[in-house]
């Protein structure tokens, strides 16, 4: 193999994007090496098993996945902007979406999420830590790995291009030659591992290490969420593992099991990644529906309406979501009465999510509105979702779905979830647990700009798509005439994709200018919270957490401690606490795990200068454990 | 709960009951499919069913998987998953089911 | 609700896995993890079940399945299962070095099923039923071949957690390990209870 075959050539943004990357690179080297930072990097991020410094790098990784998944947005929405468009080629388009795709979902929701969780769910339980710290460091590098080997893609061997879906036979070896494919199977492998064990991580955490008093149904909404979505990873998780790996063995080992000959079944991919794409809806926006209960309440000054209910729900879902996943390929044609089944089955899921709309209603009725950040962030999610939940019942009848199935209308469907569901969610949950991460909130007068730029910029990109899809405009298309008709509505969409990279440009604009001229916090409770985060004693809780474990007597524990005038931070005894060490082995864990992945990417290729090298470098590792 | 599940006899009578169990059951699951002349159907329900009976063998004389005080968390653990698997196993053979018929049933 | 937070009474007859907090996290997080193996093994199942009848034109397997052989690998999983149950046993009457005989017994054990199943493997493709002859023959492999490595790291797994007890003698971790260690294996065991079903019982009824 030459040289030219592995790194891409011969495209000027490619070629843009290598020079920024080496340039980057340079800058944080020399940065890193100028002020003397390394040993802290190493010291205090790399090697940490803190819940809540490992929560902020998920953040910080995922906030830079935004950004590349934003400017491949923003590629793609210039492209179709006017017809006949000559941005961008068929090939980069593909590439593109299939990219833009699978960074949103793998790389910027979930770990978005994962880093929330991180930071609050022990705080949030009167915990010191999470039950396995080192497994949690491995998970997030993992996770890290995973998708930096996904992002190397686009300069080194190109980029995935059947779509985030990645179908067979599209996907396979004969139509999706070279690299590109494996790196997306490899990438997501990797990245699978950290959240299976995030997932097994939360669930001990939460179910045996809450704080006395601390019963199942006294749990922050926020903590609910996170113990049902570790659930859904556990049972999900391991088939998108065997999935990829069977299209792994497809693609590398020349196995049939989603070929067109020697009995393969195409749609037997399909089956097994809704299987697991569909519980991975579920993963992304049940966290979502936390954070927004925990803001709801705390900005409304009421107890959550409904806690049993919205309880039950989330449990509800939790098994649900496992029997819905043929409504993503209706058009399969799998005969009236699975159809039918699981038609019933889809519009079934919208009961619960329909109880905790409700339940967020009823509690801001009569409530005492605090109109501050998180909390617009929080009312415009509201009506947002129910517009992209109503078109989901739309989609869920099987026999309407055969006109809407691959438009557009189903491009904005599922971006009025994901968008205003996941994405408010983060930007709310980041807005509002800042304080607990930094120790300062974020300007709220930059703050509302980003909320109404973002939010009317969204509703300009998507509204109109709805009726680019009742129109028949298929979705995955790079180009279209001006026969179609379609120009006007597609223009509006690309100002307000571009409103949307504003408002985001904004935000990071907001962490710099909060960073250096917002108030500090004096106090743990930033906002007149109710759970037990907002109990610390300082804005950024100590290593330990909490010096003295809280004993909690109901519902919104520290709202009740506050009626009741007792300091939980009052020390009579001091008792030894044990905290975990730092430890670099799952950073070089991951590392390895890396570079045996990037291995695979490349199989059928003579490199043996880079395998013997390898090998020896493998060989060493086993040596240090 | 952890206390009462060490067994008060030194000998282990558990052990030896599943062991012996799972040997009878597999031996049944063995005539069932070579000697009996129920319809392909029924034979297949029951094999499955012993496979299951089985497995929960398994899981409480061998796994001790209702001890300690997890108990609870990880027999609801196991039947979850059970649930997940059934999902999983049967609901794609019975999606994809037709597929089969279209190509090799003619 | 039924689960109040952890208040464990522990004392002296709480068996010695059980005594330390991280050895019941980690033995909690081992059966959650087993839910996860469960959801793989089923993705595999599934699998299996929708390719049954896609042989092509490749070799069909009611040709190559020797019962014998499968009845024997049987045999010799589900006494490897009840011995390591044994030395489980053992372990809670702190009987170390029969502990550690019975888990020796259940290793060798497992080597001559690894080594049939081997056999039988060999003996498959030599009759040209291979990893890609056709879509049956790819999910029969990934099946089973997934099961058989599984076999294969519990082995060395126990190997290393045998050097541990005799190196460090059992105490609350190592005798957690034993337990994590000997849950794997039953488990391993549930997984070819379904196998021996689902793949081989099947094939003689349908």
């Amino acid at each position: 193999m030459s040289w030219d075959e592995f790194i891409v050539t011969g495209d000027p943004f490619i070629l843009a994007a290598q020079i920024s990357i080496v340039i980057t690179t340079i800058v944080i080297v020399f940065g890193l090496t100028y002020f003397k930072k390394w040993g802290y990097l190493w010291n205090e991020w790399i090697t940490t098993v803190d819940h809540r410094k490992i929560g902020i790098m998920y953040i910080i990784a995922a906030i830079l996945m935004l950004f590349r998944g934003g400017v491949d947005a923003l590629m793609m929405r210039t492209q179709l902007a006017t017809p006949n468009m000559q941005f961008l080629d068929a090939q980069n388009y593909n590439e593109i979406f299939t990219t833009h795709g699978t960074i949103m979902i793998i790389f910027m929701a979930m770990p978005f999420l994962i880093g929330l969780m991180n930071v609050a769910v022990p705080l949030q339980i009167g915990a010191r830590d999470l039950a396995f710290p080192f497994l949690n460091s491995l998970s997030f590098w993992t996770f890290f790995m995973g998708a930096m080997l996904f992002n190397l893609s686009f300069v080194i061997g190109g980029s995935p291009d059947a779509g985030w879906s990645a179908y067979m036979p599209l996907a396979s070896n004969d139509l999706s030659p070279g690299p590109g494919q494996n790196f997306y199977l490899l990438g997501l492998q990797l990245s699978g591992i950290g959240t299976l064990a995030t997932g097994i991580n939360f669930i001990v955490t939460i179910l045996r290490m809450r704080t006395k008093g601390m019963t199942l149904m006294r749990m922050p909404m926020f903590t609910w969420t996170a113990l049902i979505t570790s659930v859904i990873i556990i049972f999900a998780f391991p088939i998108l593992t065997v999935a990829l790996a069977m299209q792994t063995f497809d693609r590398l080992w020349d196995t049939a099991f989603f070929t067109l000959q020697d009995g393969g079944m195409p749609m037997l991919w399909a089956n097994l990644f809704w299987l697991w794409g569909h519980p991975e809806v579920y993963i992304v926006i049940l966290p979502a529906f936390g954070i927004f209960s925990e803001i709801i309440s705390t900005f409304a000054r009421k107890r959550l309406f409904g806690y049993t209910a919205m309880v039950i729900s989330i449990v509800a879902i939790s098994g649900l979501s496992f029997v819905v996943w043929v409504h993503h390929f209706f058009t399969m044609g799998a005969g009236a009465m699975v159809n039918s089944v699981f038609s019933i089955t889809t519009m079934a899921i919208a009961v619960p999510t329909g109880v905790k709309i409700f339940n967020w209603l009823a509690t801001l009725h009569k409530g005492k509105i605090r109109f501050s950040v998180p909390m617009i962030w929080t009312l415009g999610f509201i009506p947002n979702f129910t517009i992209g939940g109503v078109t989901g019942v739309m989609l869920a009848m099987a026999a309407a779905d055969y006109q809407y199935h691959n438009t557009y209308f189903l491009v904005s469907h599922f971006h009025y979830v994901l968008i205003a569901g996941t994405v408010f969610s983060c930007f709310a949950g980041l807005i509002y647990w800042y304080p607990k991460m930094f120790g300062h909130k974020l300007n709220e007068r930059i703050g509302r700009w980003v909320f109404w730029i973002f939010m009317i910029g969204f509703n300009i990109t998507f509204f109109p798509q709805y009726f680019l899809g009742l129109d028949g405009m298929p979705r995955r298309v790079y180009t279209y005439i001006p026969e179609e008709g379609w120009f006007s509505l597609n223009f509006i969409s690309t100002i307000g994709a571009f409103m949307m990279g504003i408002g985001f440009a904004l935000l990071i604009y907001n962490i710099y200018y909060s960073f250096r001229y917002e108030q500090r916090e004096t106090t743990g409770d930033s906002w007149n919270g109710r759970t037990l985060e907002w109990s610390t004693s300082s804005a950024i809780p100590p290593h330990y957490n909490f010096a003295k474990l809280p004993k909690v007597s109901g519902q919104d524990a520290f709202w009740e401690m506050k009626q009741l005038g007792e300091d939980t931070n009052e020390i009579k005894q001091y008792e030894k606490i044990h905290m975990p060490n730092n430890s670099a082995n799952p950073f070089v864990m991951s590392v390895f795990l890396f570079i045996a992945s990037f291995e695979l990417v490349f199989p059928m290729v003579d490199y043996c200068d880079f395998r013997v090298d390898w090998n020896t470098c493998m060989y060493d590792s086993k040596v240090v454990y | 709960m952890a206390e009462k599940s060490m067994s008060k006899s030194h000998f282990p009578w558990k052990h030896i009951f599943g062991y012996i169990m799972s040997i009878v059951l597999t031996a049944v699951a063995l005539l069932i499919a070579l000697y009996s002349n129920f319809a392909v159907r029924t034979i297949v329900i029951l094999i499955f069913s012993l496979a299951f009976v089985q497995a929960a063998l398994q899981l409480l004389m061998f796994m001790h998987m209702t001890e300690s005080s997890n108990g609870k968390i990880q027999a609801g653990s196991m039947l979850f998953a059970a649930f997940i698997a059934i999902v999983v196993a049967l609901g794609s053979y019975w999606v994809l089911e037709f597929g089969i018929h279209l190509n090799h049933h003619e | 609700m039924k689960f109040e937070p952890e208040e464990v009474k522990i004392s002296e007859n709480t068996p010695l896995e059980y005594q330390s907090q991280s050895g019941r996290f980690n033995i909690l997080g081992f059966w959650i993890f087993l839910g996860a193996e469960v959801a793989l093994f089923s993705t595999l199942f599934g699998t299996y079940f929708v390719l049954i009848n896609r042989t092509a034109s490749a070799v069909q397997p009611q040709e190559l399945i020797d019962l014998g052989l499968v009845l024997m690998m049987t045999l010799v999983l589900l006494t490897c299962s009840f011995t390591c149950g044994l030395a489980v046993h053992e372990m809670r009457l702190n009987q170390k070095k029969r502990m550690i005989g019975w888990l020796a017994v259940t290793i060798t054990l497992g080597a001559v099923f690894l080594g049939l199943e081997i056999y039988e493997f060999v003996h498959y493709v030599s009759e040209g039923a291979t990893l890609s002859a056709s879509a049956y023959w790819s999910s029969f492999f990934l099946l089973l071949g997934t099961h058989g490595l599984h076999v294969a790291i519990g082995i060395i797994w126990f190997i290393f957690i045998i050097i541990q007890v005799v190196m460090r003698d059992l105490n609350t971790i190592s005798a957690s390990k034993v337990f994590i260690g000997s849950l794997y294996w039953h488990f391993l065991d549930v997984v070819w209870i379904f196998i021996f079903t689902g793949v081989y019982l099947l094939r003689l009824v349908i």
